[in-house]
């Protein structure tokens, strides 16, 4: 074989990887251009002209921010968005604090029924939220609050505080931590100081990719959560974006101009925390993998 | 796992007196302060709701318990009724033919995208971060944005499926049409989900050492050839772990179907109801907590299940290895 003709084999293989490469994009981004152009198409009977043709994907025809303008001042979306970043944020928040000092405890501390803890930790990670489901929605609808009221159902803590512990966290946290030399560690117990300091000043600097991994994993499943929102909150006040955006999606008469306006509004956040995080996203999808 | 067993066998081996003279002082206090709030949690928020649910799943409880007919013990009647229930079996079903269709599917498209983004390509990040984009977005809206395109007549579905067919398959009321509305599940749920295993099989690729390939090149193995004899092997293990995570995903199939449930314009629910929505209403939109609970019961057996045929799995391929 000649040095051109392996060549040019070489480019016509390289050819053939970036037409594939390009179906591929499309299957994967056309349904998002699809959203957004359609969100800015404020002539509805248009929009729907539209979908028999490439003119689905293309901003033509009557164009505005029309759409935005009614998601925004006629419907729960602004208060639903802020409702999600609350319930997440403090969600993802105090479950790295409170997993990551469990898995400390389980991987440097020395304890009476350590190992037992230990093993129940991992075991509880094959439980499946929808197993547990009901019997929680009962639970908490006993449960007591501050004020004297009785039942947690249609408020911010029922959708946090069930979620902050988290076994698959705690495992996560604890693999990091035994991977860590002890030195450190070691030397700043010679030099008097606490165990809490340890954790704070030396353990958790140390462990930003996990911290980051775990934050990403839990983002993506408490942000996209519907089944429990569903069961434990009622009318606008208290939904988060995915249940708003059902609320939405089922009223009639439908305004697709609209709906695609909201799922717009509610996608391009975490699409954009997704590119700016990237690095993280795949390590996270990584770890995960350890599970096995 | 191993790590455990070794820990609790070596302290177990070791005289007890030496033990205690290696630790002049237990961290125990400290230690539960560290793990209280954690355990508190897991404790109040999964295992006593896991134990209620076996509990309740052998009464009659009711969500809005009527104080003076109470709450009986009634043996294994919720399980015997569901067991009896074609609403049960029919969900069960549809569940099954997901994940029948679902898992092999994604799993082996997540490998060809894993491949093709590996190849030293100028652009291959980027083809990378647009196949996952759709993991980043929320399946609610995921959902909702199919909706649309699989809209009647002249959806985009509609109109792609016809050019790609040359006209042969007409116009189709994909989620209306209950031997169709499954089916248009899996491929939004496809196109959601893929991206993640792509990342976990790309992973998996770039563990696999250089030199393998290298040598099969000197070799004279074609391309397809390396891939069959060393990727393949290789990735036995990313391939189980891929499969079955897929599998207890497809299990817990409940978002897109209940957003295109409550549009209002779907196909009679029982075509594409799922077990987990099932759960949903029975015991919250029926009340009826301990046929719920009996129900959920039986989903934990399924999932434990799959994940001992993970631990069987790939416990052989270490014992081969």
């Amino acid at each position: 074989m000649s040095g051109d003709s392996q060549r040019g084999a070489e480019r016509r293989a390289r050819l053939a990887l970036y037409v594939v490469h390009g179906l591929l994009a499309a299957f994967f981004l056309l349904p998002l251009v699809f959203m957004f152009v359609s969100a800015f198409k404020t002539d509805e009977a248009q929009l729907l002209r539209d979908m028999n043709s490439l003119a689905a994907f293309a901003p033509v025809g009557q164009l505005g921010w029309g759409n935005f303008a009614e998601v925004m001042h006629n419907t729960p979306f602004v208060r639903a968005f802020a409702n999600s970043l609350l319930v997440v944020g403090v969600t993802v928040t105090l479950g790295i604090l409170v997993n990551s000092m469990l898995a400390y405890a389980l991987a440097r501390l020395r304890f009476a029924g350590r190992n037992l803890l230990l093993a129940v930790v991992i075991a509880l990670i094959i439980v499946p939220f929808e197993a547990i489901a009901v019997p929680l929605l009962l639970l908490v609808n006993e449960l007591p609050w501050f004020g004297a009221q009785r039942g947690w159902l249609d408020s911010y803590h029922v959708q946090v505080i069930p979620f902050i512990g988290h076994a698959f966290s705690v495992y996560l946290f604890y693999q990091f931590f035994i991977a860590l030399p002890k030195d450190l560690e070691e030397a700043a117990l010679m030099d008097g100081a606490s165990r809490w300091r340890i954790y704070w000043s030396i353990v958790m600097p140390l462990s930003k990719p996990v911290i980051a991994t775990v934050a990403v994993l839990q983002f993506l499943a408490r942000w996209g959560d519907l089944l429990w929102p569903v069961m434990v909150v009622r009318g606008d006040t208290f939904a988060t974006l995915p249940l708003a955006m059902q609320t939405f999606f089922g009223q009639f008469p439908r305004q697709w101009g609209q709906v695609m306006a909201f799922a717009a509004m509610a996608t391009l956040p975490t699409l954009a925390v997704f590119l700016v995080f990237q690095r993280w996203f795949v390590k996270s999808a990584i770890s995960s993998a350890i599970k096995g | 796992m191993s790590s455990l067993q070794m820990t609790s066998s070596s302290a177990a081996g070791a005289p007890p007196a030496t033990v205690r003279r290696q630790r002049p002082r237990g961290d125990g206090a400290t230690a539960w302060l560290f793990a209280a709030p954690a355990t508190a949690l897991l404790g109040i928020f999964l295992v006593l709701p896991f134990l209620m649910a076996v509990v309740l799943s052998f009464t009659n409880k009711r969500l809005i318990s009527a104080e003076e007919l109470g709450t009986d013990f009634v043996g294994w009647r919720n399980y015997a009724r569901l067991l009896q229930d074609d609403a049960f079996w029919v969900a069960l079903k549809n569940n099954f033919v997901f994940v029948a269709i679902v898992a092999p599917l994604q799993s082996a498209f997540a490998l060809l995208l894993a491949v093709l983004v590996n190849q030293p390509l100028a652009g291959s990040r980027f083809f990378r971060t647009v196949y996952f984009m759709p993991v980043a977005t929320t399946m609610a809206v995921v959902a909702v944005i199919w909706s649309l395109m699989y809209a009647p007549d002249g959806g985009v579905v509609n109109r792609f499926v016809g050019f790609v067919s040359f006209g042969l398959i007409a116009p189709q009321d994909w989620l209306r049409d209950p031997a169709l509305v499954l089916y248009a599940v899996m491929v939004l749920s496809i196109w959601q989900g893929v991206g993640f295993q792509m990342l976990v099989f790309l992973a998996g690729l770039q563990a696999i050492p250089v030199d393998l390939y290298e040598a099969a090149k000197l070799d004279g193995a074609t391309p397809w050839q390396q891939f069959r004899h060393i990727t393949v092997p290789m990735l036995k293990n990313t391939t189980i772990f891929v499969l079955i995570t897929t599998t207890i995903y497809a299990f817990q199939l409940y978002t897109q179907v209940q957003i295109i449930a409550s549009s209002g314009t779907a196909a009679p629910v029982d075509s594409f109801r799922t077990v987990v929505m099932l759960m949903v209403h029975e015991g919250f939109g029926s009340g009826k907590i301990g046929h719920a609970a009996a129900l959920s019961v039986l989903f934990f057996v399924l999932v434990l299940a799959i994940s001992l045929i993970q631990r069987l799995l790939l416990k052989e391929e270490r014992a081969v290895a």
